[in-house]
């Protein structure tokens, strides 16, 4: 059996997915800008396609939801226009975001940063959130933007996001926040929170990799990141994806329709999953349930080294990850897990098992038994479970590397 | 950054087979218990090195035959990644058999060696190289335990990069010698900054004592004054001793004059020259240059330049100087 447990990085893409994204790339291949009818041909498809994101996020019709090419790209977007927009060309020269962003927003902040714009990186409390009174202490009547993600890829915490946004309005402050977690895993009304920007993969929700979104508030003003054709209503230039903008459609609508039967269903083989885990011993899990991703779960686990679990688990055929698939082949400990205040012996043991609507009760029961032989077999090799101690004058101290945290 | 590079590689296909099997297989994980080690007669030492909260730790257990000094049994525990455990393993093989005054003389590299499949082909990624220093400094420990001695007396030299185990007297001769300017080239020249990367500045992956770029920086300061000292001297000292000077003193005299009085002409015209040998005999001293840039082919090369090049160095030096372009 093979299991797939990384659906933080990426999911599969869904097969009804595959097949309405079929017609665009041989048949109906015109350009959508063109005037003839190869072109309009595909037009009631992508006005279909984005109906199917407007209707899924509860966004107005007033609002602007500009496919890009990935989540990658909109965090550039809103980060450097509105550096543009608002610094350059404003009175403003400030930026507040996390220590726990994804590196799409943490780059581009730090690039900023070389630029002149001052960045404040706030921290995140035991539960791994931001509190919506520290993101409060921290504005100031310089400050551009708040960029704050909707849920940690890493641990799967829902930030408070209505609260955030609260303030970011009453203090006049622009709010972006990094969705690619939360869309098409947990409700995201965008009509109940005051959110100006926010970012999505349709790859994170069983679509294909190559397209993203950004949601503009009101369509308020934001210059363009790429210049060129002024397609999308002139707010993002270059030819428009067809079939990757119908897949996007029908993956989001998928991921929505019947949202609380599904999320219901993940939840519990999650919770079984966790439940298992939790029986080994000197093991636990960031953050409470009820306000984390259905799908996610963060474990420690004591004397067991993070890549070598990664290594059994993958001879047992399950795909985990340590954390951001980005940072996998580093050494570095796991920066969000510091971040939550953990101790560094921690940010070496952390798993994490990130489940989709496919995955299958037999999954989660091969997934258990694999997943406890393996941390048996790797504690019997951990020094720290040994017995014998070292003799007087062996004992080794503790790390003095100090690790950096996200800047 | 070119092609190779545009899809980072898979870490563990760049694992030798030999560390796939010993992660999935240890030979020698385990405890020995000072009953056991009593049993036998022989003295138990037990070591550690590292912690959990580096990321990777391992426990050493040599029971050593206190009449020979030899480690008739060794066992390892480890909390790490495959290489860790691996590496673990095949050092506590190496060190069965040894005495410990034999066993302190395996390094990391010899490690690494020992886990390759094929002698030309690295057992791990460079990035993994470190973990290999883990059971380097274990077998110090364990050693330094036995015989009652610090672990520094153990070492030689002032190890700068522990992957590749360069000294600091290494990378400050490879400087010297080769005129490097920048860390990548000591990489090249030396592989010192080629794994971990630890060593290069601060902020990697460990704290160290020394970094390339200060060693690179201190390096090229102390060269520049030298060069300055030897300019000094060579106008203090004049003509007259220059013929009685060693070659390394004649090419820094040379070089200083040519510093002084000429380089920055053939600079401004885009080109250079450097100095490739001197030659001497009874009647003349022949310098050997090279010219670079604009320099190199320019009509006057051969003719103006050179003779204002010579002229300058015939009085300045000696009057036997003869400037040769090759």
């Amino acid at each position: 059996m093979q299991v797939y447990l990384d659906n933080n990085a990426t999911t599969m893409c869904d097969p009804q997915v595959v097949e309405v994204m079929q017609p665009f790339f041989s048949q109906m291949y015109g350009n959508p800008s063109s005037l003839h009818k190869f072109g309009t041909a595909t037009h009631p498809y992508i006005r279909k396609a984005i109906d199917q994101v407007y209707t899924a996020l509860n966004a107005s019709d007033e609002d602007d939801i500009i496919f890009t090419s990935c989540a990658t790209e909109s965090n550039n977007w809103v980060l450097k226009s509105v550096f543009n927009d608002y610094i350059v060309n404003g009175e403003k020269d400030h930026i507040i975001t996390t220590e726990v962003e994804h590196p799409s927003v943490l780059s581009t902040c730090r690039w900023l940063e070389e630029q002149g714009v001052k960045v404040t990186y706030l921290p995140v409390n035991e539960q791994g959130i931001v509190e919506p009174h520290v993101v409060k202490s921290f504005i100031t009547n310089k400050t551009a933007l708040v960029s704050i993600m909707w849920a940690s890829n890493e641990t799967g915490m829902i930030f408070p996001i209505k609260e955030i946004g609260e303030i970011c309005k009453q203090n006049g402050v622009l709010f972006h926040s990094d969705g690619v977690q939360a869309v098409g895993k947990i409700p995201v009304d965008l009509q109940d929170v005051h959110i100006d920007f926010v970012s999505m993969s349709a790859h994170k929700f069983h679509g294909p990799k190559g397209v993203g979104a950004l949601y503009i508030k009101n369509s308020q003003a934001l210059s363009p990141l790429l210049h060129g054709g002024e397609q999308m209503g002139h707010r993002r230039s270059g030819t428009l994806n067809v079939p990757y903008i119908v897949g996007m459609g029908k993956a989001i609508e998928l991921a929505t329709t019947n949202m609380e039967e599904k999320i219901a269903s993940i939840r519990a083989k999650r919770d079984r999953l966790e439940d298992a885990l939790l029986e080994l011993s000197d093991t636990f899990v960031v953050g409470s349930r009820e306000n984390r991703t259905p799908n996610t779960i963060l474990i420690s686990i004591r004397g067991v080294e993070g890549e070598g679990m990664l290594w059994d688990l993958n001879n047992g055929q399950i795909g985990a990850s340590t954390g951001s698939a980005c940072a996998s082949a580093e050494l570095e400990a796991n920066t969000v897990m510091l971040a939550i205040g953990a101790d560094n012996e921690l940010a070496h043991t952390g798993i994490r098992l990130s489940l989709s609507r496919f995955t299958t009760d037999e999954e989660i029961d091969y997934t258990i038994e694999h997943f406890k032989n393996a941390v048996a077999r790797l504690r019997a090799i951990s020094s720290s479970f040994a017995k014998v101690q070292p003799t007087p004058g062996g004992e080794a101290g503790e790390c003095a590397m100090p690790h950096h945290m996200a800047h | 950054m070119a092609k190779d590079d545009l899809l980072g590689a898979s870490l563990w296909d760049a694992y030798s087979n030999k560390v796939t099997t010993l992660m999935n297989n240890p030979q020698h994980q385990g405890e020995i218990t000072p009953e056991e080690a009593e049993s036998h007669g022989n003295k138990l030492i037990v070591a550690d090195f590292g912690a959990e909260s580096c990321g990777d730790a391992v426990r050493l257990y040599w029971e050593v035959d206190p009449k020979t000094d030899k480690i008739v049994n060794s066992k390892f525990k480890s909390f790490g990644c495959g290489t860790a455990i691996a590496s673990s393993d095949v050092m506590t093989e190496l060190c069965i058999g040894l005495t410990v005054q034999e066993a302190v003389k395996i390094t990391n590299i010899d490690v690494e060696k020992a886990l390759r499949d094929d002698p030309d082909t690295p057992a791990v990624p460079p990035q993994k190289m470190h973990c290999s220093v883990m059971a380097y400094d274990v077998i110090k420990k364990a050693a330094s335990l036995y015989l009652g001695v610090t672990e520094e007396s153990f070492e030689e030299d002032i190890i700068v990069c522990e992957c590749a185990r360069v000294s600091l007297g290494t990378i400050q001769e490879v400087i010297r010698l080769n005129d490097l300017k920048t860390v990548e080239e000591i990489t090249d020249y030396t592989k010192a900054g080629g794994f971990c990367k630890s060593c290069i500045k601060p902020g990697g992956h460990e704290d160290r004592e020394y970094y390339l770029v200060d060693i690179l920086a201190d390096t090229r300061r102390e060269m520049d004054e030298e060069k300055m000292k030897a300019s000094a001297d060579a106008q203090l000292e004049g003509a007259g001793n220059f013929e009685e000077m060693t070659l390394v003193q004649q090419i820094k005299a040379v070089d200083a004059v040519i510093d002084e009085n000429v380089r920055q002409f053939l600079i401004m015209d885009g080109g250079n020259m450097e100095i490739i040998d001197i030659k001497k005999d009874d009647d003349y001293i022949d310098i050997y240059i090279r010219y670079m840039g604009a320099c190199d082919g320019c009509a006057s090369s051969a003719t103006g330049t050179l003779y204002a090049i010579e002229s300058t160095l015939k009085e300045k030096l000696s009057k036997k100087i003869r400037v040769l372009p090759i």
